[in-house]
């Protein structure tokens, strides 16, 4: 294939992937976030502690995240058609994905939170803090550069994802890489592809890493 | 004097962790006056309450039954919302200083005046005016992994300062912290006591800290004060075995069994050990007694030190003359303090 008729395709696929990832990454980063803060707080001797609440949470996050995304496409399915419409498309496809991603970041959201001193937490208690003061001024500054370097994990998470838009109809690069990679014998095609996505996970990855410097800089 | 904090038959339960084992009475039945403007220690060891009983006291635990009033307001009949305020009014210090880290210096003591709603420029003026206080103006932007445990806990001080509270509880304040370290610490808090008439309420399982600073003190053993009263009294007349052995760590001056063996030993006269206090035998009052009957005094072996800010202690002193006025010398010493007396060698 020339590249006057890859470029248009490229592009395409492109625009297509960064849709489904940066919706996912928004919705997943902003559920996970809540869902994560949820558990910390909510475990047994923490500060909204909840056994109730934390065992439907701890529970859902337990089944969802080691089901394969592949198979979880497909087992979501009726909640995608009444949420979506249809269970094809790029929305329907996306809608998966932010699901998925919200339960694989509330635990890594989570396991940063526990590493953070209790003492810290008990300190702005004593100091007359409320809840909702704790996590905004405790917990996210105290566990930023890992909830950065956890976002960036994110992210590459979600970038395996995408590639198997395919699957759905969604397209994106993952699908431009199989059709003309593996369905069409064009391993060209793959290549530019394979390298696309490195580049962008090396620039992502180098992005976080220097956020997550800056952010410990103590 | 009116007091300050006042615990009623306080006590705190901790159920049996997952339904196992038993549960956990960490303060039980705790009746106590803490009186406006003192020091007051809490001694005891690892496990005896004291941490539950002064987190009572801002109600990072409530009370299982009995009350703790603090200024007034009782703490039993109040929701999580209305004890942010009483919080707010009680500062804190911690064994492991708990600042964040985050955040710089200045940013830590600024937190609970942005907690208390503070505009920016009255906390810049707070912030440095506390940090002049406690003596580390010269670190308000540097984040406390740069510090040493020392100045951490300034830090911590200045943060626990800093709404300008009526009460000061310090858990293990200086526990972490080397022994010069810790009498750096201790001199500040007692400069907060006295200069800005801050009660104080010192946790601590060191002898030396309650001997430096504390007015009263209240030991405990197993979530019960077993004795309570002026810090100089308890420690010089201990009435209980746990206060005993706590007085011992402070000061070796008594001879142990094998001691006094080694003393008989290298010594033939009488052996006595003379308790050494403000009220009775000050050290000048012992000599004179021993010169009025003609009896010669050593020191053989002992120690005085200050508790409360008042000399403390024993001194072993072998007396030597002849028998009967080393007998009556005993006899009138006995009348002026505390005498053990050993004896004399069998030989
Ligand atoms: N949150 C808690 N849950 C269960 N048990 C506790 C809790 N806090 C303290 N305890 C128990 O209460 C007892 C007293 O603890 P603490 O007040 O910390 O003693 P101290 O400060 O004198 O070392 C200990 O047996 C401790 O294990
Ligand atoms: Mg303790």
């Amino acid at each position: 294939m020339t590249w006057d008729r890859l470029a248009p395709l490229l592009g395409e696929a492109f625009g297509q992937t960064a849709y489904m990832v940066l919706i996912t990454l928004a919705v997943g980063g902003f559920l996970g976030l809540a869902i994560g803060l949820g558990l910390y707080l909510t475990r047994p001797g923490n500060l909204l502690a909840n056994r109730l609440v934390f065992a439907v949470l701890n529970l859902a996050v337990n089944v969802v995240r080691p089901v394969p995304f592949i198979i979880f496409l497909v087992a979501l399915g009726p909640l995608t058609r009444a949420v979506i419409g249809r269970t094809i498309g790029i929305e329907a496809f996306t809608f998966a994905m932010c699901f998925m991603a919200s339960f694989v970041f509330a635990r890594l959201v989570e396991q940063n939170l526990v590493t953070i001193d209790p003492g810290v937490v008990e300190a702005a208690r004593a100091m007359g803090a409320s809840p909702f003061r704790i996590v905004r001024t405790v917990l996210v500054p105290e566990a930023l550069a890992p909830l950065i370097l956890g976002y960036t994990f994110l992210f590459v998470g979600v970038l395996d994802m995408s590639a198997i838009g395919g699957y759905l109809g969604a397209g994106g690069l993952g699908d431009l890489a199989i059709v003309h990679g593996y369905r069409q014998y064009d391993w060209a095609v793959t290549a530019v592809v394979v390298v696309i996505i490195v580049l962008i996970v090396q620039l992502v990855q180098w992005l976080g890493n220097s956020l997550a410097r800056r952010a410990l800089r103590r | 004097m009116s007091s300050i904090i006042s615990f009623r038959e306080a006590t705190k339960v901790f159920p049996a962790p997952r339904g196992r084992g038993r549960e956990v009475r960490a303060v039980d039945g705790v009746s106590l006056d803490v009186r406006e403007g003192e020091i007051f220690g809490v001694i005891g060891y690892s496990g005896a309450g004291k941490s539950t009983l002064v987190r009572l006291v801002n109600a990072l635990e409530t009370v299982t039954s009995g009350d703790v009033v603090v200024d007034g307001v009782s703490l039993a009949s109040l929701g999580e919302a209305r004890l942010r305020p009483v919080r707010a009014g009680i500062g804190m210090v911690f064994q492991q200083f708990n600042l964040l880290s985050s955040r710089t210096v200045a940013g830590n003591v600024a937190y609970p005046l942005e907690v208390a709603g503070w505009t920016r420029a009255q906390r810049d003026a707070r912030v440095a005016e506390l940090l002049e206080f406690v003596g580390i103006a010269d670190k308000a932007g540097a984040y406390p992994s740069t510090l040493s445990g020392g100045q951490k806990q300034r830090v911590g001080i200045a943060r626990a300062l800093a709404t300008n509270p009526r009460i000061l509880l310090a858990d293990e304040a200086t526990s972490a912290l080397d022994p010069e370290t810790t009498q750096d610490v201790l001199a500040l808090l007692q400069r907060v006591n006295r200069e800005l008439g801050i009660t104080v309420v010192v946790i601590t399982h060191e002898m030396d800290v309650v001997r430096s600073i504390c007015h009263r003190v209240a030991v405990m053993e197993h979530g019960r004060v077993v004795e309570v009263g002026e810090a100089y009294q308890v420690f010089s007349a201990p009435a209980h075995d746990v206060t005993r052995r706590f007085v011992a760590t402070a000061l070796r001056d008594r001879p142990s069994p094998a001691v006094l063996e080694r003393l008989r030993t290298r010594h033939t006269g009488r052996i006595v050990t003379v308790g050494v206090d403000e009220v009775a035998g000050s050290s000048a009052l012992i000599t004179r007694v021993l010169r009025e009957h003609g009896v010669d005094g050593t020191v053989v072996y002992g120690g005085i030190t200050e508790v409360a800010e008042r000399p403390y202690g024993s001194l072993t002193l072998e007396l030597v003359g002849d028998a009967g006025a080393v007998e009556e010398a005993v006899v009138a010493l006995r009348a002026v303090t505390l005498v053990d007396d050993h004896g004399r060698a069998d030989r």
